[in-house]
């Protein structure tokens, strides 16, 4: 019996070993197959300086009117505090803002799309978005709980050609899948939301219902979709390599700093051109807003190569 | 009481001006004392350091101690009831040993932060020589008031030779704990002129309590009780506060970097500020001042008067704007 027991081991265990080496060469192999298809430039950063002052006035100006922003802000009326504080911030930076929500509220406005699952309504608020574009060709989306500074997200993607994919945000791993973290905004180019209304169609590969059993979060469902696209993620850095998309508030990054950096907090920290941070409530939104817009000191100017005036009917920024 | 410079029907102020900021950190000397303490150090103080206190032309950390962060070891022992001690010593020893180092006195909470550029455009128009003081106006306790003391104060020179002097004399005693109180006293019995320290829009550039106490909307509601001490009729919501703000009060020390990376880090690209001089004139006095300016290359008015215009090419102008009514109190010129 202690003969037939130990065969029985040995079996078992050079089985594992077996498995174990067929799963290590696996992942290699996908990670060179993933390296094939993954786009040149996984970190988005802006134009550089320099290169923004060798253009022409002309150049300038055609980028200014292309680099325009609808942004889709997805609510619901639980969120109906941090939804009105959207209202009365940030989202007055978009060319077009548009409020959509799962189903109607009084108190505010908002395309009500009837509809209490999150990726299906994420798809319906795409479709609603490239349907009612106009010449826009930028798209934002976001959850009224980010908040974002538009004008950086411009400069962002000032040199970026949006008849070109683009999906960028701050980026995670799903497994093997890139995706944009929803929590800190998601911007599309149109060419993105174009292949997206494509791939809507596909039941197989973009279902619009998911599997009963588990709910994929809609930002992996995106990522999902759009990978069978042939758009992956990247992640939005400026020219140090720091990340320009927040999920956390800045008084969280900061304190992270304290405690890593203590010798250089604020440079350590969070960049300069940020685009977005989240998890902040309706009064240090407020603060934020004058701290962004309006809070500085006298004499420190900048020559930047690009002009954005303040939102007509605005009193905090 | 009559006032010279500060009362004027038109006002001489400044456009953008790339260059301001360095010059005037000589034009306009601040010396900052923070009030604090052994216990603090580590857990306030330094992060005053990191922040706003190099930007004063001389920074002094008063405490009851000599110590090697550096602090200045005040003869007082520490408390709520030595406040005022310490502000009347602190006084003391900037008068005795720092007079001539700078033209205006600024004291601050060491849970304050200061934006010190906008503190020196707000002084920018004032003679030192005249005794003044400013800050956040409160009404109780004394008739002509007092500055809050949370919120920072400032001295000119003449106030601060006065408040010493007051001491010396007898004038002024050790009467309160309460040390702004206090020092408005005797700001009084030593006739310290209370200065308007708020914005052409009425906006207030000193603050007692963080932003998040005056920036959020509110529907119209009598005074909550961290408004009650205000002179001027206080503004709830985005009117609250200037964009030049100078200080802020209560700010723990997330609060402080934070407040350091609103004002000299993050910002909107290309974005052209809502409140600006410039919205201001009339685009003929502009085009007349730019033609000026540009062919004689110099300021076009008299320096004495407030118009900090240097011999620089185009980037600065000096404007004439005959748009504001003073009221004949001083106040503070700017945007």
């Amino acid at each position: 019996m202690m003969y037939e027991g130990s065969s029985f081991m040995k079996g078992m265990i050079l089985g594992g070993i077996f498995c174990l080496v067929v799963s290590f060469f696996e992942t290699f192999n996908s990670g060179t197959h993933s390296e094939g298809h993954e786009h040149l430039h996984h970190h988005l950063k802006p134009v550089s300086k320099d290169e923004l002052e060798k253009l022409s006035e002309s150049q300038m100006s055609d980028w200014t009117l292309q680099v325009r922003v609808y942004c889709l802000i997805m609510v619901t009326p639980k969120l109906l505090v941090h939804w009105a504080t959207a209202n009365d911030t940030w989202s007055k930076h978009c060319d077009k803002s548009v409020f959509y929500t799962s189903e109607s509220s009084k108190v505010l406005e908002a395309v009500d799309l009837q509809e209490q699952d999150e990726w299906a309504r994420l798809r319906k608020a795409i479709r609603h978005a490239y349907e009612n574009a106009g010449d826009l060709r930028w798209f934002f989306v976001a959850r009224p709980t980010t908040f974002a500074i538009i004008e950086n997200l411009k400069y962002l993607v000032l040199d970026k050609d949006p008849s070109q994919p683009f999906y960028i945000g701050h980026t995670e791993k799903s497994g093997e899948l890139d995706y944009v973290e929803y929590d800190s905004g998601i911007v599309l180019s149109y060419e993105t939301m174009r292949r997206l209304i494509e791939i809507f169609k596909d039941v197989d590969r973009c279902p619009e219902r998911g599997n009963a059993l588990w709910k994929t979060p809609e930002e992996t469902q995106l990522a999902t979709c759009l990978k069978y696209s042939g758009v992956f993620a990247e992640n939005g850095e400026d020219a140090q390599g720091k990340g320009l998309f927040n999920k956390k508030s800045v008084s969280s990054l900061i304190s992270d700093s304290m405690g890593q950096n203590p010798a250089d907090v604020v440079e350590a920290c969070c960049s300069d051109m940020a685009i977005t941070f989240g998890g902040m409530s309706q009064s240090q939104i407020q603060v934020l807003m004058y701290g962004v817009y309006r809070l500085r000191p006298y004499g420190h100017d900048f020559h930047d190569s690009l002009t954005f005036l303040p939102p007509k009917d605005s009193d905090n920024d | 009481m009559s006032l010279s410079v500060s009362k004027l029907n038109s006002n001489i102020l400044i456009a953008e001006n790339r260059r301001a900021a360095p010059e005037f950190s000589q034009k306009v000397r601040v010396l900052c004392w923070v009030m604090t303490q052994p216990k603090h150090l580590k857990s306030r103080t330094q992060h005053i350091r990191a922040t706003w206190g190099k930007r004063c032309n001389i920074v002094l950390y008063m405490s009851s101690e000599v110590s090697d962060f550096p602090t200045v070891g005040l003869n007082v022992s520490e408390g709520r009831s030595q406040l005022y001690w310490k502000t009347i010593r602190a006084f003391q020893h900037i008068h005795t040993h720092h007079l001539d180092d700078a033209d205006w006195f600024l004291k601050a909470d060491d849970d304050t932060f200061v934006v010190l550029e906008n503190l020196r455009y707000g002084l920018s128009k004032h003679n030192a020589e005249e005794p003044l003081y400013f800050g956040r106006r409160f009404t109780p306790f004394i008739a002509q008031g007092y500055m809050s003391g949370g919120a920072g104060y400032v001295l000119s020179k003449e106030a601060l030779r006065r408040f010493v002097k007051g001491f010396a004399d007898g004038l002024c005693t050790h009467n309160t704990e309460t040390e702004d109180v206090g020092l408005g006293k005797c700001m009084e019995t030593m006739k310290v002129q209370m200065g308007d320290s708020r914005d052409v829009l009425g906006r207030q550039t000193f603050h007692p309590y963080p932003p998040d106490y005056y920036l959020p909307r509110q529907t119209p509601r009598p005074r909550p009780w961290y408004l009650i001490y205000e002179h001027y009729q206080p503004v709830e919501g985005p009117g609250c506060c200037s964009d030049l703000a100078i200080s802020f009060h209560y700010i723990d020390a997330v609060q402080m970097h934070t407040l350091e990376y609103y004002t000299y880090h993050l910002r909107p690209y290309g974005y052209k500020y809502r409140f600006k001089l410039t919205t201001l004139l009339s685009k003929t006095l502009i085009a007349l001042a730019l033609e000026t300016q540009w062919f004689t290359r110099k300021a076009l008015v008299n320096p004495n008067l407030g118009c900090h215009s240097f011999k620089e090419e185009r980037t600065s102008v000096c404007l004439i704007v005959m748009c504001l009514r003073i009221d004949g109190k001083s106040s503070f010129p700017n945007i």
